[in-house]
């Protein structure tokens, strides 16, 4: 009787590691699942924050997608290792602060370090030829197998008829013919496999799957880095730049304004941690102030809080400003006109 | 068989499924483990783990805003 061989699959909770992961499984290989926790993740609890979305059904993809397969998943935090990626990509970032192919060779080792770990024959990742600028390309294909360590046991099903037969091809633990030649950004072939395969209900994530391809947040870490002097982030940086407008009105300090009640619950939790502010006689958001401020400062924050509150239109506006450690004081400050304040602040 | 209980709030998904899970690995088939969360999350996430990887939720309530799962471990 042959060896049961066994596979270990990137599951990122879209589609294509879905597809991956169903066809290897199909040849009789048992496969478990491996998914990354970096900190900069979409995930839908992460929208969740905020009230507006927590309509939409809480689940995790990577989660659904091993139970709709039927494996076994393992997730596991990469938090801190991941820092240095990020911080220091070899092959640079891409339109953003994503440093795709880097986070793909690092995961990979991951994976091959938990695969010789348990005991395990090889990878599987739902990676297409051509599906994604920066990672996914014909000559990032090699690049990856060979700077992750994974070299010939690395195997992409969706695409692997159009590059070099692996280890498992080789050695007959899978048949290439019933692989696939996918390649390019079209989604057809892969919508038309999980019919085949019977899969009508799956992820699509427009943007990708992390925050450091979003603009707007890449912008905000960038800003960070600038006003610390220091290119390093803790996980609640991170999460603190997933939530609010982030207003910096001097460089030594910026405010983060909840936009809606959320929001202001998640960043409550972090009172402890920041001199918060809210109005005390109309509704308006909590503030959260990141840096070091006089009382100058401290009033300046206080007029741009007011200007998001229910008093923006009065002569003047209280606010109650309180630090760390809970002590309280009341400032009287005047609301900032609705257009008064600069657009350069708004990071 | 023991009892185990951890404090997991402010966490958000995934991590509380993480901390469940390297928990769970340190203990023992029978030993029992309480959960408790602040992101509502949790109730589908770690179900949805405990399932996939044969460990049994005995119990899931919600207690003063709090989710409190309780899990067997298998």
């Amino acid at each position: 009787m042959s060896q049961q061989r066994k596979a270990v699959a990137l599951i990122s909770g879209g589609l294509d590691s879905m597809l991956a992961t169903k066809a290897i499984m199909n040849q009789g290989i048992h496969v478990e699942g491996i998914n990354f926790f970096t900190g900069f993740c979409v995930e839908g609890h992460t929208h969740a924050i905020r009230k507006r979305d927590t309509e939409k059904a809480k689940r995790n993809n990577s989660l659904w997608v091993a139970e709709q397969l039927g494996i076994k998943l393992h997730i596991i935090d990469i938090i801190e290792e991941y820092k240095q990626v990020l911080i220091n990509p070899k092959h640079g970032y891409g339109a953003n602060m994503n440093p795709c192919l880097d986070c793909k060779i690092f995961m990979v080792n991951k994976a091959k370090q938990w695969m010789q770990e348990n005991g395990f024959d090889f990878i599987i990742t739902g990676e297409v030829i051509g599906q994604r600028p920066m990672s996914q390309r014909k000559y990032t294909m090699p690049v990856i197998a060979a700077e992750s360590g994974a070299d010939d046991r690395l195997l992409r099903p969706l695409c692997a008829q159009n590059l070099p037969a692996t280890l498992p091809e080789r050695e007959g633990w899978i048949d290439r013919n019933q692989l696939f030649g996918f390649s390019g950004r079209s989604r057809k072939p892969q919508m038309a496999l999980a019919k085949e395969f019977g899969f009508s209900d799956y992820a699509q994530p427009a943007g990708g799957c992390c925050f450091l391809t979003d603009e707007s947040y890449s912008l905000k870490l960038v800003d960070l880095w600038k006003a610390r002097g220091t290119r390093d982030y803790e996980l609640d940086d991170v999460m603190l730049l997933k939530v609010g407008r982030h207003i910096r009105p001097r460089p030594h300090f910026k405010l983060i304004v909840a936009r809606e009640d959320g929001e202001a619950q998640f960043m409550s939790g972090y009172k402890k941690e920041y001199v918060s502010m809210h109005c005390t006689h109309h509704r308006g958001p909590l503030v959260l102030l990141d840096g070091s401020l006089n009382a100058d400062d401290i009033a300046l924050a206080g007029r741009i809080l007011a200007r998001y509150g229910q008093g923006r239109d009065e002569a003047q506006v209280e606010v109650s400003v309180r630090d760390q450690q809970g002590v309280e004081q009341i400032i009287s400050v005047q609301p900032f006109k609705i257009d008064e304040i600069p657009e350069d602040w708004f990071i | 068989m023991s009892h185990q209980e951890i404090s997991l709030r402010r966490l958000l998904c995934p991590l509380p499924v993480i901390r469940t899970q390297d928990t769970i690995k340190t203990l023992q088939s029978g030993d029992t483990l309480t959960v408790i969360c602040t992101d509502p999350g949790v109730m589908h996430d770690i179900p949805a783990w405990c399932r996939i990887n044969g460990h049994q939720v005995l119990n899931t309530r919600i207690e003063s805003g709090e989710y409190i799962i309780e899990i067997q471990v298998t």
